[in-house]
């Protein structure tokens, strides 16, 4: 194919600015997709994505544009997605960035824009729903020229839910991203952006191919994993899956060569000829790493099998999650997984519970430590009952992030406090426009988690955004903090807070617990500690009675009913110690505590 | 001889429902209805046909209840054409529930007559606006009165009180003064029953959270009943009732023995036992005195549904009845006595039986659910 008439490109944008209604326009205007098979976000697939009405998974779709070849990405917006934007570009010579012209730019915008002018991509900029009569395309063109550089007068103004501009749109598209170079007589270089699993056809790979060209039937060798597979089927997606004979440079489409595990056809894996090798790998991308995270385990302990085996499969799809088994005295058996984010992990679960018929708990989130012993040694905790104790404890690092939050200016005041109310470092603090303010805090990973999107978004109406990345390792005054049952520790309620935050996490826990536990045949002390020191205690009264109703009628049945259900109950219970703890109560707990 | 083995014969009960009320109690999820009264002398033949039809002259009652509902709404000729129906034996109990609104010296005395033998008021407060708060239609005058038409009626040493603990508002000091005016009362009672307010699902209280009653403040009243009545010579048998020695309801001990009943009317419950399999037959009638009525006349029975008991779980259920009286349970029924420290207290050794405390009585659910 001649790659003067190939243009590659991403769709990026912040949460919800239009990328998916967008690309559902452009499948209509260029025909891929019939009017009577049209639906909204076509490409958001998955239940979950058209339950929540957000797109979780780039998709990738060919269509044809005035004798041009466009592949097009439709990315997600979500923070916890970012990576699948980076993979993204990196299959690209462009993107179109999405800006809702109600609300201009916002976090995620401003990272997109950045990441395309590191990879050094063409931004086509769009204000989108300018039918909106909120919509106020002037002044927020104004903006992204002096925030981003994009002159005024090039920023397109669609709608992508009237298909206003749209035209226009596809041809600035073929007219500013460049095509693509390649040469096709080099050696075979491909570079895999995506992979999935299909449980018919096993993994199905998105494939860009830099050099030389890739023809069905061919041996392939995988440069990083160092597999060599033959090519079953490859092809197009114009959306639909279309085999063809062969992809040349510049061309994106799909792969399938019999892999059973994702793991060996990573995003970033480079693709050759194994009777013709590149000499060299093309340059790949980490694998993001897990930030959150937090034990699941299942409500029926029988089911711990079953949740082994959705764990396997769930990650054949997304390998971004990672999973270890644990054991919780409170809790039975389960795993310690690892999420990119808060959502991602609710996603995860969600989809464990939906499509494996599973029902979980889900302890509190939490993140990584570094616990440097006294002997020099380094210890990884990802649960807080892997806190090695404290005389043996050097020191504790904890991850930070550095968090930039675009906001109206009217709410740097309360902004500023939450930031610092988080152990939040000023890193910049910038006026965009005289409107928009731009603050940049490093800030602990672990107060992220907690609550501080909410927090955030309370704040400010809604208005503010918060995009971030990871940002290395700080030193920090950490404490572990046990909740006692009668003395007897519950695991799956030990954390790890700031030593300046362990006091009332301690009251708001026990205070929890104290109206979840069932009164016992005995007072049963709760008590939050910190290393053997009790710092807040609640107590749950013994029972004194249980029933003196009256026996109506000679029903004798239902009395006898009543015990039978008060044994049931009882085996149901967890022992805690001498305490019986309801399952419920421990899914109560954890739950609030989301 | 264990209860479970014990062949049937011995003491047998007739247990008749009313379900008419003048007015719904806010608390009350019986069956019972304040409509129906155009049904009453349908049901009334309904019961004597079923009374003809199942019950055995040869087993003739020690004990026949009327209970409700409201079976003082009944007039004595009602009462007496049943009676006639049921075959009883000599020196029977017959006892009929009464609201105490609804009583006067005439028709106690017309109980009397066609043979009850016993009353039971369902007083539940002394106070105003405890009543009030439980959303009963008397005053506390009228119990005044009752009490005394039951003495000339010759009811003077057979009648019962029963009072509920921890209505909204109810202090312990309005429940020690119920029972004060109860004990007061002349003549005085020979038999109490007292009862924890519940919250059944569907009632006016069940809607009201605010007005549940707290179950601390429940044992307290409970604790205090079971000193004052027994100060005053009413022991506990059973832990919602106390009686003068020789005055314990027989009715009501058949209940808590596993004995053998057969109940008329609807939601009426009825218990037999097949002597030559060890057997136990619970079952229980329809809901509604329509139905009942339409079934008996219909040439049923009016039962609704059933349960079987296999001899182990008959023995189990003995266990669970007996706990409750102060006949106790044998030593070995309880398995954790003496190490499980949850039991401390709760029980204490008479004989060879374990017999509940006073603090015992009040937790009997979680001491029978560590019967072995
Ligand atoms: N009025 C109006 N609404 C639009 C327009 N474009 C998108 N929307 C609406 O905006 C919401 C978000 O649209 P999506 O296309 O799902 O946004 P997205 O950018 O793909 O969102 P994520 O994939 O979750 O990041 C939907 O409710 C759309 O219907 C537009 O041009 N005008
Ligand atoms: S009098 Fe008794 S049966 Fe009638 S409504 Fe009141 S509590 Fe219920
Ligand atoms: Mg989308």
């Amino acid at each position: 194919m001649n790659l003067d008439r190939i243009r590659n490109l991403s769709i990026v944008a912040h949460v919800d600015h239009g990328k998916s209604t967008l690309s559902d326009r452009i499948l209509e205007l260029t025909g891929a997709v019939d009017a009577r098979d049209m639906r909204e976000q076509y490409l958001d697939s998955m239940d979950i994505e058209r339950e929540r009405g957000i797109t979780i998974k780039a998709q990738n779709v060919r269509v044809e544009w005035k004798g041009h070849t466009i592949h097009l990405i439709d990315t997600p917006g979500h923070v916890d997605f970012g990576y699948e934007v980076s993979r993204s570009l990196a299959a690209c010579e462009g993107v179109v960035l999405v800006v809702d012209a109600a609300q201009g730019i916002e976090a995620q915008t401003l990272a997109n824009a950045y990441q395309a002018l590191e990879n050094d991509l063409e931004i086509v900029a769009a204000l989108n729903k300018i039918d909106l009569p909120a919509a106020d395309p002037d002044r927020y063109a104004a903006e992204i020229e002096k925030v981003l550089g994009v002159p005024a007068d090039q920023i397109l103004r669609i709608s992508a839910k009237t298909g206003f501009g749209v035209a226009d749109l596809l041809d600035a598209i073929v007219e500013r991203i460049p095509p693509p170079k390649g040469d096709p007589d080099l050696p075979l270089q491909g570079l895999i952006f995506d992979s999935y699993y299909d449980q018919y056809r096993g993994v199905v790979s998105a494939i860009r191919i830099v050099n030389g060209s890739l023809t069905a039937g061919a041996r392939l060798r995988f440069l990083q994993a160092g597999r060599t597979h033959d090519v079953e089927e490859i092809g197009i997606r114009t959306p639909l899956n279309v085999p063809v004979a062969a992809l040349g440079p510049g061309e994106v489409g799909y792969l399938i060569a019999g892999i059973k595990d994702v793991g060996e056809a990573r995003s970033g894996e480079t693709v050759t000829d194994a009777g013709r090798p590149a000499a060299k790998a093309l340059e790949g991308y980490e694998d993001p790493k897990p930030m959150v995270f937090c034990g699941l385990y299942p409500v029926e302990g029988d089911d711990f099998a079953n949740l082994r085996e959705a764990l396997e499969k769930l990650r054949l799809n997304d390998a971004s999650v990672t999973y270890e088994p644990e054991t919780s005295g409170a809790l039975g058996f389960g795993f310690r997984c690892g999420f990119l984010g808060l959502l991602h992990m609710e996603i995860v679960r969600e989809r464990l519970e939906r499509e494996f018929d599973l029902s979980l708990i889900a302890t509190a989130p939490s993140v990584e430590y570094r616990a440097h012993l006294t002997d020099g040694s380094t210890v990884e905790v990802h649960n807080p009952s892997e806190m090695p104790e404290p005389q043996t404890l050097d020191s504790i690092e904890e991850p930070y992030l550095q968090a930039t939050i675009l906001s109206p200016t009217e709410y740097t005041g309360t902004l500023m406090d939450l930031c610092q109310s988080r152990r939040g470092d000023m890193v910049r603090m910038e006026y965009l426009s005289p409107e928009r303010l731009e603050l940049v805090y490093r800030i602990p990973l672990a107060e992220v988690v907690m609550d501080f999107f909410d927090a955030l978004k309370s704040r400010t109406k809604g208005y503010a955004s918060l995009d971030y990345e990871s940002a290395g390792w700080a030193q920090a005054e950490l404490v572990k903090i046990d909740v006692l049952l009668n003395g007897v520790p519950v695991d799956a309620f030990s954390a790890i807070v700031h030593r300046s935050e362990a006091q009332e996490y301690g009251r708001r826990m026990t205070e929890r617990l104290r109206g979840l536990i069932p009164r016992q045949m005995f007072d049963v002390p709760i008590q939050a500690a910190v290393g053997g020191r009790i710092i807040a205690r609640e107590t749950v009264k013994a029972k004194r009675k249980d029933v003196l109703a009256k026996c109506y009628g000679g029903d004798i049945t239902r009395k006898r009913k009543l015990l039978e259900k008060q044994k049931e109950g009882k085996k149901r219970m967890k022992n805690i110690g001498r305490v019986e703890v309801p399952q419920e109560a421990f899914i109560q707990a954890l739950r609030l505590e989301e | 001889m264990s209860p479970a083995s014990r062949p049937a014969g011995g003491d047998f009960g007739v247990y008749v429902h009313v379900p008419f009320c003048t007015r719904r109690c806010d608390y009350c999820a019986f069956a019972t209805w304040t409509d129906r009264f155009h049904l009453v002398d349908a049901y009334v033949e309904a019961c004597v046909v079923a009374a003809r039809r199942r019950l055995d002259p040869a087993r003739p009652a020690t004990s026949v209840f009327f209970g409700g509902g409201t079976p003082s709404l009944l007039a004595p000729g009602a009462v007496g054409r049943i009676l006639a129906a049921v075959p009883a034996a000599a020196g029977a109990e017959i006892t009929v529930e009464c609201n105490p609104e609804s009583v006067d010296r005439d028709k106690l005395r017309g109980y009397r007559d066609v043979g009850v033998t016993r009353l039971s008021f369902g007083v539940q407060s002394m106070v105003d606006h405890v009543l009030v708060s439980l959303g009963r239609d008397h005053a506390p005058d009228s119990v005044l009165r009752a009490v005394e038409a039951a003495g000339d009626a010759g009811f003077a040493d057979s009648y019962n009180v029963d009072l509920i603990m921890g209505a909204a508002g109810e202090s312990v000091d309005d429940f020690a003064s119920s029972l004060d005016q109860v004990l007061g009362l002349d003549p005085a009672p020979a038999h109490v029953s007292a009862y924890g307010l519940t919250v059944e699902p569907g009632t006016p209280l069940a809607a009201a959270p605010g007005r549940h009653p707290d179950p601390d403040d429940q044992a307290d009243k409970y604790l205090l009943a079971d000193q004052r009545l027994a100060a005053a010579g009413l022991e506990w048998y059973e832990i919602s009732n106390w009686a003068r020695p020789g005055s314990s309801c027989r009715h009501n001990l058949l209940y808590w023995s596993q004995g053998e009943y057969e109940g008329l009317g609807c939601a009426a419950h009825s218990h037999s036992v097949d002597p030559r399999t060890g057997r136990a037959r619970r079952w229980w009638n329809v809901r509604t005195p329509e139905r009942y009525v339409k079934l008996v006349g219909q040439g049923g029975s009016g039962e609704s549904a059933a349960e079987v008991l296999e001899p182990p779980a008959r023995l189990q259920e003995a266990m669970e009845l007996a706990l409750r009286t102060r006949a106790g349970v044998p030593q070995g029924a309880l398995p954790g006595w003496g190490t499980d420290e949850s039991l401390d207290g709760l029980v204490e050794l008479h004989g060879d039986h374990l017999v509940l405390t006073s603090r015992g009585r009040l937790l009997a659910n979680e001491v029978a659910v560590r019967l072995a």
